[in-house]
């Protein structure tokens, strides 16, 4: 208790001093949550993947399509559960900036493989039954102040036109971790229309999603889909969905690699201004120690002191900081929902934070501890006076 | 009250030199001293005399170069650092000329410092605290930080902390030389009540006569070498 009363009113001793450490630690710890939500943001994708689902494209590349005829000696393959077929469409809604993305599916194979999206029995039904129908995602609604029944106009980019749908469901993710942004229409529609508009462009599948049963056999049933198509004119490149997710961050790993690092800068660079206020204290309080060495009190008492001084500053503006980043995530992520649909702290995330602010103090205590728990009595009393 | 038979400090051949920029300093050469338990000793000299060394040596803060330096009957020169802090503890109490007290802890929590190595129950270190408070009269005064108090009152404070663990020798260095005249006299009384009346062993530095004159022996000090009386007469003349 007598250790700890020390600590505490060493800690508080220059209290504007203090308080500049601690509000440059909730600044860093609040900083280092925000950047490590904005890396796990990317990553949503990978997260929410699933180990039984499986992607088949174009194995020159994404933008090339399938034939449709690919889907019945995909389902025939050993080891398939579920295919369903999907195309980007990329449309603009009244502007370019209203971005969120749109996908043309074959509804009932595809929300058996996707249970995370939840979507009421009666919504579905309606959908199904609507060739121009659509489901959208809760935030989407959200964001557009979408409700059932309401027309949803897309200008086509990669298939020209206008086109029009009407909200026939809205789906709620089972987790905070999925993506509620997203826009369904029937395939069929799209291909109907096509026929017509750009036949040759009609019976095209963007990629193939492939349910399996055992998770096990995610390699093997991807190599013999593969061989399946190989020496074709369209060959066909399977991976998991996880494989399939981490191909496209890797377009932008630089800047995921560059937030992480810039993420850790700040750490350190707090750190240094924590070890600077822990050598400023602990220089002033040489003769203090030096006293109370000559009391009898050992070095490890002198050298607790210090630390404990650190740990109290750095976890109290650690603390500050990790309440400080949820509503501060929450802010920007509405504000960013757009570019991040899913935008939450993980635990992993906390745990990051409560392990950065630790660092922060033990870090900064070792060198003024050392001194301190050193420091020749003789020469911490004749720096007195 | 004085037991002249039982040395206190026995001091034989005591030398103590610095290494600095590859030179040896001598500081302390070729002391012998005894003092007496329950004897009052003002160390006196000019400045750089090594009189303040030769208080540290005796304290246990500082370790000879040579020589025997024995404390109530124990070698403390072949101490480890850690046996040497636990010896401290026990047997030593300090007076420094600058207080020496813990800016964060009141008068009460500073006196009760030392006692925290002891393990001593809540109870009856507050027991311990008040007694001592009382008798540098300060017990009024107990929930004070020292940035709360006058010189003399800091001394006091010092001067309880010093005999809280009632240790077996008081060592007291310039404890007036940051005092005004009535807070020195202050603190000399106590200091000579503390001998007098408890029959501590106190050696103490100074450069003041009167406090000096307080002490019931004076021993003088001059480049680091001990001096008779009529040395130390020689010395004060040429002076």
């Amino acid at each position: 208790m007598y250790l700890l009363k020390l600590i505490v009113r060493n800690a508080f001793r220059h209290r504007l001093r203090t308080a500049l450490t601690v509000l440059g630690i909730v600044i860093a710890v609040l900083a280092f949550g925000l950047l490590q939500t904005v890396v796990g943001a990317w990553y949503v994708g990978v997260e929410a993947s699933s180990s039984t689902r499986l992607v088949t494209r174009n194995a020159i590349s994404l933008v090339f399509p399938l034939p449709l005829t690919y889907e019945q000696r995909i389902r025939q393959v050993e080891g398939v559960r579920i295919v369903s077929r999907t195309n980007w469409f990329g449309g603009v809604y009244i502007d370019k900036r209203n971005f969120f993305p749109q996908f043309a599916i074959d509804a009932e194979p595809y929300f058996q493989l996707y249970p995370e999206f939840r979507v009421p029995p009666e919504q579905l039904k309606a959908f199904l039954v609507d060739r121009k129908g659509c489901v959208v995602g809760r935030k989407l609604a959200q964001i557009y102040g979408w409700k059932l029944g309401d027309a949803i106009p897309l200008r086509g980019t990669i298939f020209p036109g206008n086109w029009e749908f009407v909200v026939r469901a809205i789906y709620e993710g089972a987790d905070a971790k999925t993506d509620e942004s997203q826009f369904f229409f029937h395939w069929m529609f799209l291909n109907e229309t096509l026929k017509q508009s750009a036949p040759r462009r009609a019976n095209q599948v963007g990629i193939y999603l492939i349910g399996i049963a055992n998770a096990e056999a995610a390699a093997e049933t991807s190599r013999r889909i593969d061989a399946m198509f190989r020496n074709s004119l369209a060959e066909t490149l399977t991976e998991t969905e996880k494989a399939f997710q981490l191909g496209f961050i890797s377009m932008t790993e630089a800047i995921v690699v560059a937030i992480r690092i810039v993420s850790f800068v700040i750490i350190v660079i707090i750190m240094a201004v924590m070890a600077n206020t822990m050598a400023m204290s602990a220089r002033e309080r040489l003769p203090e120690y030096a006293t109370l060495k000559a009391l009898g009190f050992g070095p490890q008492f002198v050298r607790v002191l210090v630390f404990g001084e650190s740990l109290l500053i750095a976890g109290l503006g650690g603390a500050l900081g990790i309440v400080a980043t949820l509503p501060v995530v929450n802010m920007f992520g509405s504000v960013m929902a757009k570019l991040f649909p899913v935008f939450h702290v993980s635990t992993g995330t906390l745990a990051l934070q409560v392990a950065a602010a630790l660092v922060i103090g033990i870090t900064a205590a070792i060198v003024p501890g050392a001194r301190a728990a050193r420091i020749q009595i003789v020469e911490g009393l004749r720096a007195i006076g | 009250m004085n037991d002249s038979a039982v040395p206190m400090v026995l001091i034989e051949g005591l030398t103590k030199s610095y290494r600095r920029g590859g030179q040896i300093v001598p500081v302390l050469t070729g002391i012998n001293l005894t003092v007496a338990a329950g004897e009052f000793v003002a160390l006196m000299g000019p400045s750089g005399s090594g009189k303040s060394t030769l208080l540290n040596l005796i304290a246990g803060i500082d370790k000879p170069t040579g020589g025997t330096l024995i404390v109530d009957g124990l070698d403390i020169a072949t101490l480890s650092e850690s046996e040497l802090a636990d010896w401290r503890a026990r047997n030593v109490g300090f007076i420094f000329q600058f207080y020496n007290l813990l800016p964060v802890l009141s008068a009460y929590e500073n006196v009760e410092l030392p006692l925290m190595l002891t393990g001593l129950s809540g109870k009856a270190r507050r027991e311990h605290v008040l007694t001592a408070l009382q008798m540098v009269d300060l017990t009024e005064r107990m929930s004070h930080y020292p940035s709360e108090l006058s010189g003399g009152q800091q001394q006091r404070v010092a001067i309880a902390r010093a005999i809280i663990t009632d240790p077996t020798i008081i060592v007291a260095d310039e404890p007036t030389g940051d005092l005004d005249r009535v807070s020195a006299a202050e603190v000399l009384g106590l200091m000579d009540r503390l001998n007098r009346e408890l029959g501590k062993t106190i050696i103490m530095v100074t450069h003041d006569q009167r406090a000096a004159s307080q002490a019931r022996r004076l021993v003088h000090l001059d480049k680091g070498v001990l001096l008779d009386n009529e040395m130390a007469e020689a010395v004060k003349r040429d002076s």
